[in-house]
């Protein structure tokens, strides 16, 4: 039995089984959406813009439609125009305007790779050919790479229609939302410290860099009905967002969610679906688009890159109090940076009693950004982290004791306001204060060991369950909850714990969008909390139902049948405890087929929190940073299967780690993007990183019945501060840029040397 | 009567003021209140008869998933705050 922090012992959650979906995987059987044929299929492809910043004065497709083989040309001009504000569509509120001008540019083109017209034909090589025959006039603009240049008061514009509250209505800007959080008087904070550090910090736009590309086949039915295929978190997403976009009804369309090849965060989106719909309409066929690695590099959302200005200050025994934050987040092409995010997380696991942080969210031209593991986190960690780490020292403080003096706590305000309910954020400290790598000696020259935190909210949201009883006494859950990190081994495990079964006899379904009620997307953590959630309560309803079922048989009433470790049992002669099995066969005699149904609009979310020591080796020759050892201590309220979330945990440290040493974004002079394949976006492979280490703690979310707590992001967000702290330590130069490339480091490296050999001098005379 | 803690951006609205105390069983009349005491909230909370997408309410420690129809105690803590998830454009990863 594995125990649990709230005090019940479990039989299934906790374990570690097989996932159920395994060998479909393992064996190359499980279908992902490029997997998907059809009769009479044919191929789409898109023509995308060559330039940063344009405005488009005129398409002709004359020569593409014309090409045999090809079957239809669109552009933006197919699509209906939709009102340039916010709008609900489905469960999410969105600028529908900007969402389609994204698929599909309009008038202008807001960065390289933007989308501007669409080919099907009866092969990929002929829809390929097409795009050459489209001929776009462009009137070329200068781009805006940067939230700097964006800033400026003589910035090119990028959307002629945008205004923030401040500016007013009569002046166009670049500069879509500014957000203040603010307590007490950072003046006043600021001169009773006695020590206190400012800088600048830097942070590259960052791809998910999942291994498999966006894809979707459309197939739309005369009868105006459309079913999607495609690779997504969120089939529900897909379909609400779809619908607004094509200007369909939404129950018109279902969407089939694909086994995915990663996410994190940006498949949350659209961007070939509606168009697969629009190109089957037009055709009469089947019509699949699939995305090269470059499309999605230069034409997909990834995270945004950052400046953030962060003054903190602390007593000399190491109380901190006051921190001012000035950061402005690149959004993309259109308004949507996760600058809000990262104002709310950047001090929130620690109690400061004085702060003020402004976030601006700014247009540049560059793909729009999607979410991306605990968004807008990792940039903010990194500023606040590094400093973190540099008032601990300037005070003599033991970096994880200087941490847990100031951590948040049950009580504590958050950066918005409402305190904190029951977190762990101190006992992930403690975790790594007390692991073997933290107690272990880094000898050795040009080595360092850094440690840092990080904070993400976990949402809640909606989700919905079903959990059937066979004849046979299995069972199945069925959920619209897209499988990214072993969620139908999880909702397995939780079912069978409540109906006291093998959890190899339940099996875990992912249905389409017409099989179950509303699930909102697989991100923001959510997905074990409240679908856990919905399945723990259908579960419940399946005993309910089958309590009724026994008191039939034994000719008692309901409510004195009791259930516990598999048997249903109750008081009198003769009455022998049944198992779920054994009531099974029972069924059709006692009132018919039994399913349970729960639905939720979860709430009381759990925030997670982790910490993260990392010893590197830092090459004073080149600058390369070799990862030597990272032990991860998360916060995850309660394990389900310990596999799966220590998988989390090490996959976002992995990422983090990237986003630290090597990922950016390469744009050139004119807006381009130069390294458009993963040979020259380069992210971490398992011969750049240790096995990652990992400290489960378990603080049990208030109000959950399992207790759980998200635990898909948070690990993405210490590493890139955990690595600049440990190179400091190792080499003694302070990083405020990333990626922490050997080119940076070096440049660090030599300027110190070049300032110590000064100094030397300047002694010497 | 409810604590409501005004977000530092609407604080112009109540004269600098960071926490005022207004009435109602729930989130609108809440808003309606805050409204007749400080003209302009419900322009900055409201769209179309609901709360922004772009704000959450908090109550007493927990978001709220109602909206308007959240139910507000006599003595609840209220904060009004940037949205995460459903009604955003970054819900998460």
């Amino acid at each position: 039995m594995a125990a649990s922090p709230n005090g019940h012992d479990y039989r299934v959650i906790g374990t570690r089984p097989v996932r159920h979906d395994g060998i479909e995987k393992v064996t190359g059987q499980a279908k992902y959406g490029a997997d998907y044929n059809f009769p009479g299929m044919l191929y789409g492809k898109i023509l995308r813009s060559p330039y940063a910043h344009a405005i488009i004065k005129s398409i002709k497709v004359d020569k593409a439609a014309a090409l045999p083989g090809v079957k239809a040309v669109i552009t933006a001009n197919d699509l209906p125009a939709l009102p340039d504000k916010m709008e609900q569509a489905g469960e999410m509120a969105l600028n529908m305007s900007h969402l389609s001008a994204n698929i599909m540019a309009r008038d202008k083109v807001l960065y390289d790779g933007h989308a501007v017209a669409a080919v099907a034909a009866t092969s990929p090589h002929i829809a390929e050919e097409a795009l050459r025959l489209i001929e776009v006039d462009y009137e070329v603009l200068p781009p805006v790479m940067s939230v700097e240049e964006a800033m400026k008061p003589d910035a090119p514009i990028l959307l002629p229609g945008l205004r923030n509250k401040e500016e007013g209505p009569d002046k166009p800007t670049n500069v879509a939302t500014h957000l203040q959080f603010k307590r007490g008087d950072v003046n006043e904070g600021f001169k009773q410290a006695d020590y206190v550090v400012e800088r600048e910090f830097k942070t590259a736009m960052v791809h998910q860099g999942y291994i498999e590309p966006h894809n979707a086949v459309g197939i739309y039915n005369p009868d105006g009905h459309a079913t999607i295929y495609c690779s997504t978190q969120g089939s529900f997403v897909v379909r609400s967002l779809s619908a607004a976009v094509l200007g369909m009804p939404e129950g018109n369309i279902k969407v089939v969610p694909a086994e995915i090849g990663g996410g994190f965060g940006g498949k949350t989106t659209i961007y070939l679906e509606p168009l697969s719909v629009l190109l089957s309409k037009k055709t009469g066929h089947p019509v699949k688009l699939t995305m090269s690695r470059a499309e999605v590099l230069r034409a997909t959302g990834p995270t945004s890159g950052s400046t953030i200005r962060c003054k903190m200050g602390c007593s000399k025994d190491g109380k901190l109090l006051a921190a001012q934050i000035w950061m402005a987040y690149e959004a993309g092409a259109f308004p949507g940076s996760p600058v809000g995010a990262g104002a709310m997380t950047i001090v929130a696991p620690y109690n400061i009693p004085n702060l003020l942080i402004d976030a601006y969210d700014v247009v540049v031209n560059r793909p729009k950004t999607a979410a991306y593991r605990a968004p807008g986190a990792s940039n903010a960690a990194m500023a606040s982290e590094t400093i973190i780490d540099e008032l601990a020292e300037k005070c003599g403080i033991d970096p994880c004791d200087f941490r847990i003096m100031n951590g948040a706590r049950e009580g504590t305000p958050q950066t918005a306001g409402p305190p904190y309910r029951r977190i762990g954020y101190i006992e992930t400290v403690e975790a790594i204060k007390n692991s073997p790598h933290y107690k272990s000696k880094l000898e050795g020259p040009n080595r360092g060991r850094g440690v840092a935190s990080g904070f993400w909210f976990n949402v809640g949201l909606q989700s919905s369950a079903i959990v059937n009883i066979h004849t046979d006494g299995t069972a199945s859950v069925v959920i619209g909850s897209v499988d990214i990190g072993g969620t139908r081994a999880a909702q397995a495990m939780i079912a069978a714990e409540v109906l006291g079964l093998d959890v190899n006899d339940v099996r875990p379904l992912v249905t389409d969008t017409d099989s179950i009620g509303h699930t909102d997307v697989t991100g923001g953590s959510r997905t074990a909390f409240a679908t856990g959630w919905a399945v723990y309560e259908a579960a419940q309803d399946v005993v309910r139902q089958l309590k009724e079922r026994a008191a039939k048989l034994w000719e008692k009433k309901p409510e004195e049948v009791s259930f516990a470790n598999g048997l249903f049992t109750a008081q009198g002669d003769g009455i022998k405890p049944m198992t779920i099995k054994e009531l099974a066969g029972r069924l059709a005699r006692t009132g018919g087929p039994i399913s349970g149904r729960a639905t939720v609009n979860a709430r009381g979310v759990g925030p997670a929190f982790a910490t993260t020591v990392i010893d590197v080796e830092v090459d004073p020759d080149t600058g390369k940073v070799q990862i030597l050892r990272a032990t991860v201590a998360q916060d995850v309220g309660k394990a389900i299967h310990p596999s799966y979330v220590e998988g989390q945990m090490q996959g976002g440290t992995a990422q983090g780690i990237g986003w630290a040493l090597n990922e950016e974004y390469f744009y050139d002079e004119r807006g381009i993007l130069r390294n458009t394949g993963l040979l020259d976006y380069r992210m971490p492979t398992c011969l750049d990183l240790p096995m990652i280490e990992t400290c489960i703690v378990e603080v049990p979310t208030p109000g959950h019945p399992l207790g759980i707590r998200g635990v898909g992001e948070v690990s993405i967000v210490p590493p890139p501060a955990a690595v600049a702290n440990a190179i400091a330590h190792a080499v003694g130069v302070r990083m405020t840029e990333l990626p922490m490339s050997p080119p940076r480091v070096l440049k660090a490296l030599l300027s110190k040397r070049t300032r110590a050999e000064a100094q030397a001098a300047a002694a010497g005379s | 009567m409810a604590t409501v803690i005004i977000p530092a951006q609407l604080r112009k609205l109540t004269g600098g003021k960071d926490r005022v105390k207004a009435k109602g069983r729930n989130v609108r009349q809440l808003i309606e209140d805050l409204d007749r005491q400080f003209p302009g909230f419900s322009e900055q909370l409201l769209q179309d008869g609901d709360v922004k997408p772009s704000i959450a309410v908090s109550i007493d420690g927990e978001m709220g998933t109602g909206g308007v129809l959240e139910p507000v105690g006599e003595d609840s803590e209220v904060f009004f705050l940037p949205a995460l998830g459903g009604g955003r454009e970054n819900p998460g990863g």
